[in-house]
């Protein structure tokens, strides 16, 4: 089974009685262990289209399967169990909740599974070990550089043992040399059987992928 | 999400807005004390009358002439002393039944002058009603056939002639008239306002004499228990009626007036406690106000928190047991501080106050309420938040 299928898959948003195309028919298929770029100007859909596959928004048209799941069947609780247990989102600017240490960072999600504060502690500690941040669980984002922050939220995004990271230009905000490291940790999940899905402005960020996916206007205009 | 975390994570959202916080408790803050201190104060004033009321002792009946119905004009008493015959037949025992006429008079002795209230009354009143004395005898049943003229003061009038001498047996003027002084009232204190150690009783004859009247204003009767109160009331009545047939006569005990009272100081305690339950809800406003600030503040993070499975009601129970908690600590806090004012009140004023335990926890139960009564928009609006669309917030 692929970890998400999307078919002819549009989103339409209507803004003060104007109709704005994000994505006009999108097909697209993801497996297990995909390490894929999507690249394009901005605005072009990017953003939409990770929303969509991620379970945090539905399309207007067509038909988007996650983890097997038809999303336009699924209600607002079903989708988010759904983010919760199969997809991993990391973003641009983080979205780490500040005064909050690391660790409890990373075991957010486990919260919305019922986890208990010993749990979530013992399984964050042990993913902040994993991205190399062991030393720092009890630190603050204010306490650490843009590099580690990243790598705080992908560990968050890796605590539940997603089958899909979904990574909105992680390395945006971060130097070429940070980046880069970031960028490593993620492939070390392509390994692991992960399904990684990335976008990014940045051609040689595009190039380590396995696949990549040009957007233009709401349209994949090419793949490579 | 269990909601021991839950807990958690709206607790550090009032830490991380201390300030904040602590002016929007306030206002419950001021609520909840105003509730609590003016139930106090109305439930210890009713408290004080009631024990005056019963210090008059039990099972009392007192019959007067007229109606006792709002706005019925005041009736002049057409009994005379020479109804007292049928009444001491119809009680069986002379001893239960006392008399009144009163009038308001200056007393002077020696240069110093005032005025009491002077009550003309039987022997019998010191046991009819419960009356102690602190020096002295009261008059006797003598005094009272001859109209001899001795008095017995209230202790403030017995101050106000005597100083610290002591009245016995010395002379004082009620009216003008000459009287001798044979006993003096333990103190009795404030009520109301309204000093009760002001009386002077004399023997009814005699101030009948002094105001040129046969007539006097009302009778009171003592039951030798519960049960005979009503047979007294209606036989004393019937035999009255006879005598006047003229005039309505009125009889009520003292459960009576302290049901009337009781109703009275209850819906004024009542009126109290909705006034500033009115400043509560103020104050719920004040939370309702904020919590909603607090939800487009931290929409980023709510954005995030779905993105990571939190369901909309995850969210919304975040915020609701925020303002909830908001809410209730405010009312701790104010049922602290309205106590505390009681207690003051209570210690420092005249003013009686008493704090109920129902008025705390109904303070506290309505503290509660109003957190969740005002914490439900804001909670649902954080609730229904599209995740897309908070997530792009800046
Ligand atoms: N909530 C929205 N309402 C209206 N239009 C939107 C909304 N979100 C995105 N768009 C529009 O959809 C298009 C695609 O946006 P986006 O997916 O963010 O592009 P990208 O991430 O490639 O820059 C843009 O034209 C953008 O203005
Ligand atoms: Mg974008």
């Amino acid at each position: 089974m692929s970890a998400i299928e999307a078919t002819d898959v549009s989103r339409t948003y209507e803004l003060d009685g104007v109709s704005v195309q994000a994505l006009r028919g999108v097909s697209l298929t993801v497996e297990p262990g995909d390490y894929l770029a999507i690249i394009g100007t901005s605005g072009s859909g990017k953003s939409t289209l990770m929303h969509l596959l991620g379970g945090l928004d539905r399309p207007t048209g067509g038909t988007l399967l996650i983890g097997g799941r038809d999303v336009a069947r699924l209600t607002p609780n079903e989708m988010a169990e759904l983010r919760n247990t199969t997809i991993g989102f990391v973003f641009q600017s983080f979205h780490l909740l500040a005064r909050t240490t690391a660790q409890d960072n990373v075991g957010l999600p486990l919260v919305y599974r019922g986890a208990g504060r010993r749990e979530r502690r013992d399984r964050a500690a042990a993913m902040l070990d994993r991205v190399g941040l062991g030393h720092r669980i009890t630190h603050r984002p204010n306490q650490m550089s843009g590099g580690e922050q990243q790598r705080v939220a992908i560990a968050r995004a890796l605590v539940t043992g997603p089958s899909v990271l979904l990574a909105d230009e992680p390395t945006g905000n971060l130097d070429s040399a940070t980046g880069s490291s970031v960028l490593s940790l993620l492939e070390s999940l392509v390994d692991e059987g992960v399904a990684v899905v990335l976008v990014t402005h940045d051609r040689d960020v595009a190039a380590r992928a396995h696949r990549q996916i040009r957007m233009k206007d709401g349209r994949i205009v090419e793949t490579r | 999400m269990r909601l021991a975390e839950a807990w958690r994570v709206a607790l550090d959202a009032l830490r991380a807005n201390r300030l904040r916080s602590m002016l929007t408790m306030l206002g419950v803050i001021i609520g909840v004390a105003a509730v609590v201190a003016l139930v106090a104060i109305g439930t210890g004033t009713k408290q004080q009358i009631e024990n005056q009321v019963e210090g008059l002792g039990s099972n009392l009946l007192i019959v007067v002439p007229g109606r006792l119905e709002a706005g019925s004009a005041p009736t002049s008493s057409p009994l005379t002393l020479d109804d007292l015959d049928v009444v001491n037949r119809a009680v069986g025992d002379r001893s239960r039944v006392a008399v009144t006429i009163a009038s308001g008079e200056t007393v002077r002795a020696g240069t110093r002058t005032g005025y009491a209230s002077m009550q003309g009354v039987l022997e019998t009143t010191p046991t009819v009603f419960v009356r102690r004395l602190d020096r002295g005898a009261y008059f006797t049943r003598t005094d009272v056939s001859t109209g001899r003229r001795v008095a017995v003061l209230g202790a403030g009038v017995a101050r106000d002639l005597f100083g610290d001498r002591d009245p016995i047996g010395r002379q004082l003027t009620i009216g003008g008239v000459r009287f001798r002084v044979v006993g003096v009232f333990q103190q009795l204190g404030q009520s109301l306002g309204v000093d009760r150690d002001g009386e002077v009783h004399v023997p009814v004859t005699a101030a009948q004499r002094l105001l040129g009247t046969e007539r006097i204003d009302g009778l009171a009767i003592r039951a030798p228990d519960r049960d005979r109160i009503g047979d007294l009331s209606t036989a004393v009545v019937a035999a009255l009626a006879e005598r006047h047939p003229d005039t309505d006569f009125s009889a009520v005990t003292q459960e009576q007036i302290l049901g009337v009272l009781g109703d009275i100081l209850g819906v004024l305690t009542g009126v109290l406690a909705a006034i500033a339950g009115i400043s509560l809800l103020v104050g719920g406003v004040g939370v309702s106000n904020i919590m909603l600030v607090s939800v487009r503040e931290r929409t980023r993070e709510i954005g995030l928190r779905k993105a990571v499975g939190a369901r909309p009601r995850d969210i919304g129970v975040q915020f609701l047991l925020e303002a909830v908690l908001l809410t209730t600590t405010g009312g701790i806090l104010g049922m602290a501080l309205g106590a505390g004012t009681a207690l003051l009140v209570d210690r420092l004023s005249p003013v009686p106050a008493a704090v109920t335990w129902w008025s705390m926890a109904l303070a506290f139960g309505v503290s509660a309420a109003v957190g969740i009564v005002f914490g439900v928009v804001p909670a649902q609006r954080a609730g229904r938040l599209d995740p897309v669309v908070a997530l792009r917030t800046e």
